[in-house]
């Protein structure tokens, strides 16, 4: 209710694996319709983030609320994803034994019981949607062959074409270019800006140029805190962000050439 | 489709074909086909191996041996139970009096007991080898209570001597006939059942569950649900099979239905074919037509035999006949080995 | 109180004998993420290893000696068994690497293979071995409460092979070795350690060590070919109960269960206890669903 605007809200988030503090008290605001980049060091708790967001990791202390007042801290995934909220992982994690459409089919936005997937049959309107993904995705001529024989790049394509077809209100994607060639990339990115003219998305990146490309506003997480939240303009000004991600890595480049 | 229709009419030719004993082997062999396909949908399909068919065969067995065994006692208290010194048939057994009650008990307890056991496993991700132990875990402990609770459940020996079913002789080669029919109706029943199961969207599901129990969960469904639902069909489809098998075996003991003969109900689907339903039931009835061949003239070699199956079938044919089948069509047509539709079993 | 403490010392004697079974099991399953379900046929190897040492005895040594076969069978039934295992992994295990569900089976026909072979060799029917004199009797603790010396031995006996597991995974160096493949095994094979050489040198000590519980069983009964089947069900209980990745898992496993099966049983009846015990292991997995111990990851599956 507080802010009509903001689609998700994680308020002073703390996640403990065994003792270790993967995350301590992070927050993230999301707004409707925006494409957001989470970056930071290794181990800075952006994956967990997500695992939070997405109901995979349950926060010891801290709250997530979605769509103004649900509040998804302690719902299951699938609710949490029957809700509007997909996730993608860092691997393609399609599934293999089954072709690229039946793919699709089990991921269109759907009632998900028992009982209504043992009666459903295919709408000509869900095909002509399954259809338009297909093309879209760039895979439309492989629509019968079976998913786990088609090749990285494809399987992260059709991950992403599943996820449209949920579609869900917020997408998580954990590393999205990952393994893909610049010209894959380039095409991910303005797909990615397309969809956030109706959807809002957060992602986890470490591809620089891309984030740099494709920002308009970017969180910057370092041991599982906030570091620094703006335009990629004000990120790279910052000098604590500096310090403990890109100047390291421009000092180490830096003493690469000269030596 | 003509396929199926030709097996269909040489089911119903048999009779004319085959010696009463012969039929009444088939009728055995086309009920454990009934298990089989029950057991694929679990297994091949949905990824999930269970030990412990052998049990909700077992239970629809006792089920309608209850029934049996009442009617040829004609309202006196079964031979067992007056040698365990029993006075009065305990209240439990008394409506099993009805061919109707005993029947819906074959098919409705294996499936509670599946039920219970699915809800409280895959509820709590217990999965893959953890609830392959459990189950057979299941299997112990039920062999053990119906050895145990002698008085109730005629302890090791079973329970036998059965001579009527609704008024009619079982020892008559009509019954037996009937009885023969009735199970091939009930097998092509399941049969058409498990088709369509497998190629709705529901089936779908289950093969997503099968390659990747979590992403399914990200995209919204319970994989809960449909584990524990397909897991109760499967027990209940068991059940179905042991009710028909008693009729025409004329006993069932705990060790009909132990750990090895439900740990052999797996071999007959990987045998197979798992993740074919055709595949399931060709192996049922194919396995244990060469076990009624050969297990009582070579004993030893036979289980020699059996052992061997088990390390060939997993290591060298992990999608059994059925894919040796198709391997071999893919080979005449062309040499290309790289898109061949084998299944992968991930890790669990 | 005397009823107690004897119920409670059978308790122990049951789950020490879990513990030397389900050892080798939780290791290999932890490790390799392989199900032996021929485990059970290498305590029967070890237990025939035994009845051959005693008959060996019996045939070329001189009479007075014969109490101590029973000293020369222990290290004998774990090399026996040792060196089965060794084969079995060197030739199957090795193919079914990330199939758990695939190994149950495969192994499951190697016991069935293993069971026919000892029938074979050594006929169906059980055989009996003689148990050194010096095991006879019993310590009496209360006035009539008397612990016979072959429990208590046996209770020591895995109390030696639990301490020198303990040292060899925890404080020698193959043993750091199989504790990194365990936890990370691609890492652990880039930094140069056989993980080959690991997997069968761990699965033929659990081997091993499954023919020391058989050679401890022959002090329990007359031993036949289908002896391991009787164990092998309730040690995958105690792994599944007691989790994998520590010895401590495996300990508490086997002492629940042992322990409750004893005091279940002698409440209520054999067929019935064991009931219980199932539906408290089940109760026991809605709350830690991953048994006693339990490593986190942060992967998919």
């Amino acid at each position: 209710m507080s802010q009509p605007l903001s689609i998700l809200q994680c308020n002073d988030v703390t996640v403990e694996f065994d003792g270790f503090k993967a995350i301590q008290g992070m927050s993230l605001t999301l707004a409707k319709g925006e494409l957001r980049f989470l970056i930071g060091p290794n181990g800075a708790g952006k994956t967990t983030m997500l695992d939070v967001i997405c109901g995979k990791v349950r926060p010891s202390t801290g709250q997530v609320t979605f769509n103004g007042d649900i509040d998804i801290t302690r719902k299951k995934e699938h609710q949490i994803a029957e809700l509007g909220i997909g996730r993608k992982f860092q691997a393609p994690s399609i599934f293999p034994s089954m072709t690229v459409l039946e793919n699709l089919e089990i991921a269109l936005r759907q009632r998900r019981g028992v009982f209504a997937t043992l009666f459903a049959r295919l709408q000509a309107e869900e095909q002509k949607r399954m259809k338009r993904q297909l093309e879209m995705i760039g895979l439309a001529d492989q629509e019968d062959s079976r998913a786990g024989g088609l090749s990285h790049g494809e399987k992260q394509w059709l991950e992403i074409g599943m996820m449209l077809l949920q579609e869900p209100d917020i997408l998580l994607l954990d590393e999205p270019v990952a393994g893909m060639t610049d010209k894959e990339t380039d095409k991910t990115g303005e797909l990615l800006q397309e969809i956030a003219r109706e959807r809002s998305i957060v992602v986890v990146e470490h591809d620089m140029e891309f984030v740099r490309s494709f920002a308009s506003k970017v969180t910057v997480m370092h041991e599982g805190k906030l570091l620094k939240e703006g335009t990629m303009e004000d990120v790279q000004r910052d000098d604590r962000v500096a310090e403990v991600y890109l100047g390291k890595r421009r000092d180490a480049d830096a003493s690469r050439s000269t030596a | 489709m003509a396929g199926y229709a030709a097996a269909a009419v040489a089911l119903f030719a048999a009779p004319m074909f085959l010696s009463d004993f012969r039929l009444n082997l088939l009728a055995k062999f086309l009920a454990f086909a009934i298990v089989a396909l029950g057991l694929d949908l679990i297994w091949g399909y949905t990824g999930i191996l269970s030990l412990g068919h052998g049990i909700f065969f077992g239970i629809g067995a006792y089920a309608m041996a209850m029934y049996l065994k009442l009617e040829a006692s004609g309202g006196r208290l079964p031979d067992f139970m007056g040698w365990s010194g029993l006075k009065e048939l305990p209240l439990f057994w008394q409506p099993f009096s009805s061919f109707g009650f005993a029947v819906a008990m074959g098919i409705v307890m294996p499936a509670l007991l599946a039920l219970f056991l699915g809800f409280f496993t895959f509820r709590n991700r217990i999965r893959g080898v953890y609830f392959t132990i459990l189950t057979q875990a299941l299997v112990i402990i039920t062999t053990t209570l119906l050895v145990g609770q002698q008085a109730f459940t005629g302890g090791t020996n079973g329970v036998t001597g059965f001579s009527k079913i609704l008024g009619a002789s079982l020892a008559s080669p009509d019954t037996k006939r009937m009885l023969y029919f009735v199970t091939v109706l009930v097998l092509i029943a399941v049969f058409v059942a498990c088709r369509y199961i497998v190629g709705s969207r529901f089936g779908k599901v289950l093969r997503a569950i099968r390659d990747g129990e979590n992403r399914v969960r990200f995209i919204g469904y319970n994989p809960a649900m449909y584990q524990m639902v397909i897991f109760t069909l499967s027990a209940a489809f068991a059940g179905i099979a042991g009710m028909l098998f008693v009729l025409h075996v004329g006993i069932i003991s705990p060790s009909m239905m132990g750990i090895v003969p439900s740990i052999e109900m797996v071999l007959w689907v990987a045998i197979g074919g798992r993740g074919t339903l055709i595949g399931a039931a060709m192996g049922a009835v194919l396995l244990n037509w060469a076990k009624s061949e050969f297990s009582t003239s070579y004993p030893e070699g036979w289980t020699y035999f059996l052992g061997a199956m088990f390390v060939i079938v997993v290591v060298f044919l992990p999608n059994g006949l059925t894919g040796l089948l198709g391997k071999i069509k893919l080979g005449k047509k062309r040499r290309v080995t790289k898109n061949e539709p084998t299944i992968e079993y991930p890790a669990m | 109180m005397d009823v107690f403490i004897l119920q409670l010392f059978n308790g122990i004697s049951v789950s020490s004998i879990l513990l030397l079974i389900a050892l080798g099991l939780a290791i290999t399953f932890g490790l390799m993420k392989v199900i032996n379900m021929a485990h059970g046929e290498l305590i029967m190897i070890g237990a025939y290893s035994t009845y051959l040492t005693q008959n060996l005895f019996h045939a070329y040594m001189p009479s007075s000696w014969f109490n101590w076969y029973f000293v020369i069978s222990i290290p004998a039934s774990f090399l026996i068994a040792f060196l089965f295992g060794l084969l079995l992994e060197v030739s199957l295990i090795r193919h079914l690497y990330g199939r758990p569900l695939d190994s149950l089976l495969a192994t499951w026909g190697v016991g069935l293979l293993l069971q026919q072979l000892a029938r074979s060799v050594f006929g169906a029917p059980n055989v009996a071995v003689t148990s050194p004199s010096w095991l006879n009797g019993g310590m009496r603790i209360l006035s009539d409460v008397v612990l016979p010396y072959k429990r208590l031995f046996i209770v020591g006996l895995v109390a030696a092979c639990l301490i020198a597991m303990y040292f060899y995974i925890y404080r020698s160096l193959e043993g750091r070795r199989m504790r990194a493949v365990m936890q990370n095994r691609d890492m652990a094979a880039c930094l140069g350690v056989s993980t080959r050489r690991v997997d069968a040198m761990t699965f033929a000590i659990g081997s091993g060590i499954a023919g020391i519980a058989g050679c401890a069983l022959t002090l329990m009964g007359p031993i036949g070919p289908s002896l391991g089947t009787y164990y092998i069900v309730d040690a995958f209980m105690v792994v599944v109960l007691g989790g994998v990745g520590k010895l401590v898992g495996t300990v508490l496993g086997a002492l629940g269960i042992g322990v409750f099966n004893t005091m279940f049983e002698y409440w209520t009846n054999a067929s019935l206890g064991k009931v219980l015990v199932f539906l408290c292991i089940v109760a026991f997995l809605q709350w830690r669903p991953s048994g006693f111990v339990a490593m986190r990851t942060r992967s998919l599956d």
